[in-house]
């Protein structure tokens, strides 16, 4: 076959009924203080690990919470749990078990 | 032989007691104000503009004490201390050893502000430059001029919504609804004041639901070119020449944000006064759980607290507007008028489902 040098891209939108959210799901029934999230980012201001990373706890719940999982691996491993974004969260979100929960999701994932 | 007139002692001389105290003295009753400071008009004394027209809040405070009548009865520098019912009469007595007997209790109580120094991350009382809208609403009031610690005209100006509201952190989950269109008016005020200025504002959501509040925001941003930066703020530090360098997520550009400020004001919302939780003790009435006193129906009953004669009116019973409040009082006081009337009171609404 002819080689025209043209690829077919994933399109950039979010696919919210073909996306796996069940991780997710998973998620939220462990930690349901995440369903109170407003997406204020006081968490990612606070964060010691997004200063230095594109860690980026609000974004990367976000992308979760919408089953873009792809980079949530690599993103996830990057925090440190200090617990500042816990500290500074105004709904009072554990975020710390929402990472562990995230990871121990994974693991089961893969 | 005419019947003696009921009367009426309203507690707090706010907008929302004088308002109310007004109108039930037109509508034929005597009318006591008891009032804790040594002048009227509570709160709306430290305003200098009101939003959204930015008219003098003086225009409104004398409004409100001149159409006040003489024979409406007034005690300053008061307290409640004791309250005895006796059948259909309320027995007041007050810190100046004054007494009174009445037929209705109004209480117009108000609200206080958040203590921004319970925020310690923002820097109030901490660093010099960090400031509540009320500390600038008094500069404007008082006509200083608007300088930093050090001395100096402010280049830019950070503004930081939600400072003691919607925060579980400080016990406060409510919205004090009336902060960001509080923020939005000060942010023109000050770009005003200095035009080479620039301004930021730091939200959550931007909630401006009252009348004109929107036209208020699109102003700030076309004439004022007021940055608005969706991020709730995180941490302020000092810099060595007293600055301050603000650390927050620009949620909408998907990354971490570092600012330098001249000046920070934070927007404080709205805490319950203290005698909310004081005179609901004393008089055996409801407060919500985060503490504003609390309507016998939200929707239908909003000025009864459940306790035949007793009144409540303004932000007493949680964040209020001016409209908002004067309404209130208004509706309060046909509420007392027809409560006096002896006019049967509605059954309880039925609750469907």
């Amino acid at each position: 076959m002819n080689s025209f040098g043209f690829s077919i891209n994933k399109d950039n939108v979010i696919d919210y009924e073909n996306n796996d959210r069940s991780l997710a799901e998973i998620v939220l029934a462990r930690e349901p203080s995440l369903y109170r999230c407003i997406q204020c980012g006081s968490c990612t201001g606070a964060c010691s690990a997004g200063a230095f990373t594109d860690y980026n706890f609000r974004k990367m719940h976000l992308l979760m919470r919408r089953g873009e999982i792809r980079l949530l691996q690599q993103s996830v491993d990057k925090c440190m749990l200090c617990g500042k974004c816990q500290l500074v969260c105004p709904r009072g979100i554990n975020t710390r078990n929402v990472i562990r929960q995230i990871r121990l999701a994974l693991l089961k994932l893969n | 032989m005419m019947e003696e007139k009921k009367h009426i002692a309203i507690i707090g001389g706010g907008p929302a007691g004088l308002e109310s105290a007004e109108n039930l003295f037109d509508l034929g009753y005597k009318v006591t104000i008891i009032e804790l400071s040594d002048s009227l008009g509570g709160k709306l004394n430290n305003w200098h503009r009101l939003f959204p027209d930015r008219r003098l809040s003086k225009e409104i405070l004398n409004h409100l004490k001149n159409k006040l009548n003489r024979n409406i009865q007034i005690f300053y520098n008061s307290t409640v201390i004791k309250t005895t019912r006796k059948e259909d009469k309320f027995f007041i007595e007050l810190n100046n050893s004054s007494s009174l007997e009445c037929d209705a209790v109004l209480l117009t109580v108000g609200f206080d502000l958040f203590n921004a120094s319970i925020k310690e991350e923002y820097g109030y009382g901490i660093y010099d430059n960090v400031i509540t809208s009320a500390d600038l609403e008094y500069l404007f009031h008082a006509n200083k001029p608007l300088l930093t610690k050090q001395g100096k005209t402010p280049e830019k100006v950070a503004f930081i919504h939600c400072v003691g509201s919607r925060d579980e952190k400080v016990g406060n989950i409510y919205c004090s609804s009336v902060c960001c269109v509080t923020g939005v008016k000060q942010a023109m005020e000050v770009k005003q004041l200095l035009p080479h200025s620039e301004i930021l504002m730091f939200y959550m959501d931007i909630r401006m639901y009252g009348r004109f509040y929107e036209d208020l925001y699109l102003e700030a941003q076309e004439k004022y070119h007021v940055q608005f930066i969706r991020g709730r703020l995180s941490e302020t530090a000092e810099n060595i020449d007293g600055s301050l360098i603000l650390k927050a997520d620009d949620t909408l550009a998907g990354c971490p944000i570092k600012v330098n400020a001249d000046l920070v004001v934070l927007l404080v919302g709205y805490v319950p006064s203290k005698y909310c939780s004081s005179l609901s003790k004393m008089l055996h009435i409801k407060c919500e759980k985060d503490g504003f006193f609390a309507p016998c129906d939200t929707h239908t009953d909003r000025n009864f607290t459940g306790s035949p004669g007793i009144f409540i009116a303004g932000a007493c019973t949680g964040p209020k507007n001016l409209e908002a409040t004067l309404a209130d009082a208004r509706s309060a006081s046909i509420t007392i008028h027809k409560y006096l009337l002896h006019v049967p009171v509605l059954e309880q609404i039925n609750k469907v489902g």
